[in-house]
């Protein structure tokens, strides 16, 4: 995912053996395990028409659930990144009772089930959950409704974030910090003016993951949402919905969309990314 | 307001988002499992399906873990130590698994060996059974897990260099003993790395599994997959009781994850 493009080099015999081999076996079963497997998805469109695919992708359900699922994942990773930067910070910066704790708990969504993850947060924020209960005594309902598909998206989400800021925020040294502030400068606009430009690729790259992982998320996302059409229907489940009826022509035209879209996700942050460390080294 | 109440505020505010997502979950897990009491736990954990389940998700896991560090390692190897054209391009492809849907890697092999996938007659002759049966699953977890250990160890052992191998190489030591005499005990902590996540992730997967499975009772069930069935059929205190292996599972994961990324930092100096 790396922007930086390595200097030319000069082209040198090496002597360190078993690159043959190395290569051969990566090439075979990249191919095996990934990349035939993935062309089969356009290889089982051939006999599919474009104005049929085209009406599976844009029928009305469908772009219900492309709807539900980009909206929660973008309002989720927008969550993220300030829990994210504000965790990172809390994790980095202080020293109090707790703080090696709350550091390994963060990943705890990365060694957690999905599934495990999906069922325990179905039933806390439900109307008879801990949580849920407490929402629903003054007429907010969470699970089964896009605010439980956010949460969901937030707790997939949270550790991509924060181990994103993390070690940016580990290498910049708070003298700059100090040094704005004995030059007068507020807490916020110190804040604002050295700490904001430095954490900027790293929330991005952070609110990039979160946000991919979310749309894509299945496991801790399947239970919350309830699958209503048009309302908590994403579109990873209209995929599984099509599996269920054998429809494997329109479930591969989704699913087509769904992989160029998060190809389109990655590489624009890539060009985003460079962009920005162009500027930040610029200035 | 002062730098002391700020700091007090941020660690409340951080408290509470911790607790809400990710402590009460957890809890809930628990809570539940034991709601019907000890007994009842224990017999919905020792319950013929569970085992089974367990035994097919320990097994997943093994061939998984076996053939993505075989495939971390050969990569590592070619990508890292070595210089030719279209080596970030090959880099970005080990990526893909990681940007993908799991109910895509699930679906790519139901297109592949389904009924209508171009390999299903042969597999018809062969009489093997890969989607719906336990290969799909082995398949689909190996697929999602993929770049697990070959993404910690190409960065780590590019930024070791070469010197060391060469010399080794110079020497005239054969390729298998640059590898488990110079270069192994220098990634060891990495690989160990690569495999804890690997290991997480493979005994946790559901999307992909749920697709492939057919979720037959007994026989393609995988430990994540009886929760979701128990789930279903409102079996609430069974499912959050095998939920709890899996949590007691992760939790052990993120214990050892700890400890071996301590010793990766303190390595790296």
């Amino acid at each position: 995912m790396s922007s930086l493009k390595t200097p030319p080099e000069r082209p040198k015999r090496n002597v360190i053996p078993g690159f043959g081999l190395s290569m051969g076996v990566t090439l075979t079963m990249l191919s095996l395990i990934v990349l035939i497997p993935l062309a089969s998805v356009p290889l089982v469109l051939r006999d599919y028409s474009l104005s049929e695919f085209w009406r599976v992708v844009t029928d009305k359900q469908t772009i219900a659930t492309y709807k539900v699922s980009f909206s929660c994942a973008a309002a989720a990773a927008v969550i993220n990144v300030f829990f994210g930067v504000l965790l990172a910070w809390v994790i980095t910066r202080y020293k109090f009772p707790g703080r090696r704790i709350l550091d390994g708990l963060i990943e705890l969504p990365f060694a957690l089930p999905t599934a495990v993850a999906g069922v325990a947060l179905t039933t806390l924020y439900s109307d008879k959950g801990w949580i849920g209960y407490l929402f629903s005594k003054v007429g907010v309902k969470i699970s089964y409704t896009p605010i439980g598909i956010k949460i969901a998206m937030i707790f997939i989400g949270i550790p991509f974030v924060v181990r994103s800021i993390q070690p940016v925020l580990e290498k910049l040294d708070p003298q700059y910090e100090e040094a704005a502030a004995t030059l007068g400068a507020s807490r916020a606009r110190t804040f604002m003016s050295v700490v904001i430009p430095e954490i900027l690729p790293a929330a991005l790259t952070g609110f990039a993951l979160a946000f991919s992982r979310a749309i894509g998320e299945y496991g801790s996302v399947v239970f919350i949402a309830g699958n209503i059409p048009y309302k908590t229907q994403i579109t990873p489940l209209i995929i599984m919905n099509k599996l269920e009826q054998f429809n494997y022509p329109a479930a591969a035209s989704i699913a087509l969309v769904m992989i160029v879209f998060s190809f389109l996700v990655l590489f624009g942050i890539n060009i985003l990314q460079s962009k920005i460390s162009e500027i930040s080294r610029g200035s | 307001m002062g730098s002391k109440t700020i700091k007090i505020v941020l660690i409340l505010l951080s408290a509470l988002f911790v607790t809400l997502m990710l402590i009460l979950p957890l809890a809930t897990v628990l809570v539940y499992s034991l709601r019907q009491g000890w007994r009842t736990f224990v017999s919905c954990v020792t319950d013929d399906y569970t085992v089974k389940a367990l035994n097919l998700t320990l097994l997943t896991a093994a061939i998984t873990l076996a053939v993505n560090t075989a495939f971390g390692i050969f990569s590592a190897w070619s990508i890292a130590k070595f210089r030719f054209r279209g080596k970030q391009a090959l880099t970005t492809l080990i990526d893909i698994p990681f940007s993908i849907s799991p109910i895509i890697a699930g679906l790519v092999f139901i297109l592949i060996f389904g009924r209508i996938g171009w390999v299903y007659p042969l597999m018809e002759a062969l009489d093997v059974k890969i989607v719906f049966a336990v290969p799909g699953i082995v398949l689909a977890t190996i697929f999602v897990t993929f770049p697990f250990v070959s993404r910690e160890l190409i960065p780590l052992m590019q930024s070791q260099g070469c010197d060391e191998e060469e010399a080794a190489a110079l020497m005239g030591a054969s390729g298998l003993q640059i590898f488990s005499r110079v270069t192994f005990p220098h990634i060891k902590w990495g690989l160990l790395y690569g495999v804890i996540l690997c290991t997480a992730r493979a005994l946790g997967e559901f999307g992909a599994v749920s697709v492939v499975s057919g979720h037959l009772r007994g026989k393609t069930n995988t430990l994540p997959l009886h929760v979701e069935v128990l789930f279903n059929e409102f079996k609430l205190t069974a499912s959050f009781a095998v939920a709890s292996i899996l949590v007691v599972i992760a939790i052990i994961i993120l214990i050892l994850r700890n400890i071996v990324e301590f010793r990766l930092k303190r390595e790296e100096g």
